[in-house]
């Protein structure tokens, strides 16, 4: 009963977030709803007994990738008025596509059987004496190694390339040119001349 | 009440029919639309950790944490080319996304 109003409580509310995420004015508004829309799902997650997915999504989510749409949204001086032009005719196009697929997911929906099978296939089954972060951990650093490890190529491969595409070499910006200093010898750098007295340069 | 499977799948379901409407609603504004395609992964998400907990098999959960990792990096990735084109062109309208002519 608790269980079932607490599901009804954060679904509504992921929905109604994710509703106001894609039709609000403004995007930092968006960006924060976006966020009340990781905090429920997460809420989900430790309801389904996923306590470490959850954490995850808050670390993950929260805490990086919706604070830097938050970043590129205040950085970029968006006319945000301009944006926004012409979504009546985009709401009925997008409404109609929207409506079928939603009815072609509950057909699905509807009519699907989990089959007898299925629980003898399970690859890694949970075992029921340690916690879900325990269990995970132990399947995530032996049967499922590579796949972890090509996560972290990926992120780093993600991280090299977003640093390589905004770094900005601008010209009117003097900067310290180390190499350049340490190859200069001291006949670049000074230079006698011969004064005569009395005579000056 | 139990809150089984079927719960979870719909509320997915409707989440990512409302990441695919935020596609076609802001087709202007390209944050939104990565914003959009956040909330479809969160739905797939939602759908691979349910299955895992109702077969008890936790190769659903390890699944949606690369799905994690892949919307992370395509988040960082899209928003710099976002940035890039934006100093460029000074707007992010994507009717402005045609220096290709493509």
């Amino acid at each position: 009963m608790i269980a079932g109003a607490f599901f009804y409580l954060f679904a509504t509310i992921l929905v109604i977030s994710a509703l106001v995420v894609i039709v609000s004015r403004n995007p930092v508004h968006s960006v924060l709803f976006l966020i009340l829309c990781f905090f429920n799902a997460a809420a989900l997650f430790v309801m389904m007994g996923a306590e470490l997915l959850g954490m995850l999504l808050l670390i993950v989510y929260v805490g990086a990738v919706a604070v830097l749409f938050l970043f590129v949204v205040m950085m970029l001086d968006i006319d945000v008025a301009g944006l926004r032009r012409g979504i009546k005719q985009y709401m009925i196009v997008g409404g109609a596509v929207g409506v079928v697929v939603l009815l072609e997911l509950f057909i699905v929906l509807g009519g699907w059987v989990i089959s007898p099978e299925a629980a003898g296939n399970a690859r890694a089954p949970a075992p029921a004496d340690v916690s879900n972060t325990v269990a995970l951990g132990r399947i995530l650093y032996t049967q499922y190694v590579y796949f972890f490890q090509a996560a972290g190529m990926i992120l780093l491969v993600a991280m090299v390339g977003a640093i390589v595409l905004t770094l900005q070499h601008r010209k009117d910006v003097k900067r310290q040119n180390i190499p350049d200093q340490i190859a200069r010898r001291r006949d670049q750098a000074a230079e006698l001349k011969d004064v005569k007295p009395g005579q000056g340069i | 009440m139990v809150i089984g499977l079927e719960h979870y799948l719909t509320l997915a379901a409707i989440v990512f029919t409302i990441g695919m409407f935020g596609i076609f609603l802001n087709r202007k504004n390209i944050i939104i639309m990565l914003m959009s395609v956040e909330l479809m992964l969160l739905a797939v998400n939602i759908n691979l950790v349910a299955f895992s907990a109702q077969l008890n098999d936790l190769t659903g959960q390890v699944f949606a944490m690369l799905v994690l990792t892949v919307a992370a990096a395509e988040a960082a990735i899209g928003l710099a080319i976002l940035v890039v084109f934006f100093r460029k062109r000074g707007s992010i309208a994507i009717d402005d996304i045609d220096i290709l002519k493509g």
